[in-house]
């Protein structure tokens, strides 16, 4: 640091309070605006950590049913057995040490008129500004026979918690010779690279204690996230492309497409076959969280959103981020959301002041491990469109990890993997 | 207001006078602290990574944040995401950033280190990278800073300088050839983890 004299120092120290920097916080709360945060995933909890951060006379409310979060992201690893539970576990007492009030209770209705949110324990949260992060809920005849009491027997585990230890139970549980089906999501949908890292790492989990078992993925589609660098990785590690394979990937265009589940015997119809399961992963069509739908944000399946700010489109004083949004071309991701919401939280500090939102800068970066020492990444640098409200890649930048890379790369973008998993979650929660 | 807070923005105050006339207005772009906040997810708030891996990019002089990121957009100094990630941006977004970053506090939180490798690598440290590495490494003008910093990355950066990767200015080149010839890879190792062990 500069060495700086007594009288640099006290001349500084005079301006900062001369100019309420750092003012009292107690004061400046019982004045600030007020905004409520719905929603506690990496969304919502950046946005009223930011929130906080850019402008502490804000008053942030954050409304989340569960005490705690399990991250989706790593998720896979406890599948793999190669996590806890305990290590994607997230609390909210980060969060309310820098004075953001955290409330455990289910948002049943936004009133963007009157300005207020309600909870189901019957409390009501005036707002100058909300924000709503709900994540995604499920579309669950995407996979006729799947619904919402299956997810007991059938477990999705696309939101991490309960239906991650129940299907890490049931995995520990298979009989070696047992075949894993997964039944992959149509797109959009959370994480897209996120079905085939989970294919890669319950394959990486069977080499090592169930060698005789397979894992056969279901998709609608024909193509994938990441699908080369996953390919070569399964070649490599699990004989795909060889009549020994571990994983069988069934594209849509052959057969892939599910006609039909029947959750009592585990089997799941395609055109061609009917597939039994000893554990089966149905990973259904996604859409915005219930409460983006009850507040009237949503179109279709998404909602549509100011991509400077963003604003919903259909509702004003309202933001909406991370998976439910439209944010298009960012992928639904942890890190879109976490870069979304410091997008958010600037704007909305800057319109609290009758201000122009600042311009946005928007990153978003994911890995997948695939098997032992071996992960790739996508990146993606976006900036803000103005004519078309979109947000565009910045030509000639990001994508993914080269297909050549070395085996000191691939275990490298392991070890920065885990960096990215803690430095996220903290930044995220505190 | 605390101390903390008042080191920090003192740190910021003497970071912006420093640059105060280097920094680019960025008139109709985002501003340093918006482009800086996409980083955190990796490198931590504030550009301070809890680990095990990815650096820690508080604190660096603007000069080294500048350098790293235009030798990654080059693909001269090898990476395994950040050619693709520094591609993304101008040079006055790079300086913007390395402005924001070097008024940040590097946070040593502290790493599992082998105590006789520290021990062994401080006397090292001294006889070949203390005359650039100043300061226990916690000076960082020009180079890295290395006190504290998170140790697979040092060996991740060794290792390239070794390999002939990266590229080494002459009078480090001529040090790691010193090094390795009187002490081989258990010297490097052991300046390594006296690095990572500075608090």
């Amino acid at each position: 640091m500069t060495m700086i004299d007594r009288r640099t120092f006290v001349a500084l120290a005079g301006a900062v309070s001369a100019t309420g920097v750092l003012g009292a916080p107690s004061i400046a709360r019982a004045a600030g605006p007020k905004v409520v945060v719905v929603g506690g995933g990496p969304g919502g909890a950046t946005a009223a950590k930011y929130l906080r951060r850019m402008d502490p006379t804000v008053e942030v409310t954050l409304i989340e049913a569960n005490k705690e979060y399990f991250t989706c992201f790593m998720s896979n690893e406890v599948l793999a057995g190669d996590r806890t539970m305990d290590g994607i576990r997230v609390g909210y007492d980060g969060l309310r040490k820098t004075g953001i009030t955290v409330v455990h209770d289910l948002v049943t209705a936004i009133d963007g008129e009157k300005k207020t949110v309600t909870t189901k324990g019957g409390q009501t949260f005036a707002y100058d500004r909300c924000i709503v992060a709900p994540g995604i809920d499920f579309v669950y005849d995407s996979v006729p026979g799947y619904s919402a009491e299956a997810v007991e027997t059938a477990p999705h585990a696309w939101k991490a918690g309960p239906q991650t230890a129940l299907l890490r139970k049931q995995l520990e549980a298979m009989p070696d010779g047992g075949t894993f089906v997964m039944v992959a999501p149509p797109n959009p949908f959370r994480c897209p690279p996120g079905p085939y890292e989970r294919a890669s790492l319950v394959a990486h989990y069977f080499k090592q204690h169930k060698p005789k078992s397979k894992v056969i993925i279901l998709d609608p589609k024909d193509g994938f996230s990441k699908q080369k660098l996953f390919e070569q990785a399964w070649a490599r590690f699990y004989g795909f492309g060889t009549s020994n394979s571990m994983i069988e990937w069934v594209p849509g265009a052959k057969g892939g497409k599910v006609s039909k589940i029947d959750v009592a015997t585990l089997t799941a119809d395609t055109e061609f076959d009917a597939i039994k399961a000893a554990v089966l992963n149905v990973i259904p069509g996604q859409k915005a969280g219930r409460i983006a739908f009850d507040a009237g944000l949503t179109e279709g399946n998404w909602a549509p959103v100011n991509k400077k700010t963003f604003e919903s489109s259909k509702v004003p004083g309202i933001h909406v981020l991370g998976d439910a949004g439209d944010a298009a071309a960012m992928p639904k991701s942890g890190y879109s959301a976490n870069s979304q919401a410091k997008v958010t939280a600037a704007a909305v500090v800057a319109l609290l002041k009758g201000k122009e939102a600042p311009e946005p800068a928007y990153v978003n970066t994911c890995y997948s491990i695939a098997g032992k020492d071996h992960c790739f990444s996508v990146a993606g640098i976006y900036t803000y469109d103005k004519e078309k409200n979109a947000i565009a890649e910045v030509p000639g930048s990001g994508g993914l990890s080269p297909l050549d890379a070395s085996d000191a790369d691939r275990k490298r973008e392991v070890a920065y993997a885990h960096s990215w998993f803690r430095n996220i979650v903290a930044d995220s929660w505190g | 207001m605390t101390l903390s807070n008042l080191r920090l923005l003192l740190t910021a105050c003497a970071a912006a006078t420093a640059f105060g006339t280097a920094v680019p207005a960025l008139a109709d772009g985002p501003s340093g602290e918006m482009l800086a906040s996409t980083c955190a997810g990796c490198h931590g708030t504030d550009g301070a990574s809890l680990g095990p891996a990815a650096p820690t990019i508080a604190a660096l002089s603007t000069d080294y944040f500048v350098l790293s990121m235009k030798d990654f957009q080059t693909g001269k100094r090898p990476s395994t995401v950040m050619g693709r990630i520094a591609k993304g941006y101008t040079d006055d977004q790079i300086k913007a950033m390395a402005v924001f970053f070097q008024s940040k506090p590097f946070v040593r939180t502290g790493q599992p280190v082998d105590a006789a490798k520290a021990k062994e690598g401080k006397a090292l440290a001294k006889k070949f990278c203390e005359s650039c590495h100043e300061d226990e490494g916690r000076i960082g003008e020009g180079v890295g800073v290395l006190a504290g910093q998170w140790l697979p990355y040092m060996e991740f950066s060794v290792a390239d300088f070794r390999a002939g990767t990266r590229e080494m200015e002459k009078r480090q080149a001529k040090k790691f050839e010193e090094l390795a010839e009187a002490h081989g890879d258990a010297g490097f190792s052991a300046i390594l983890h006296y690095y990572a062990s500075v608090k």
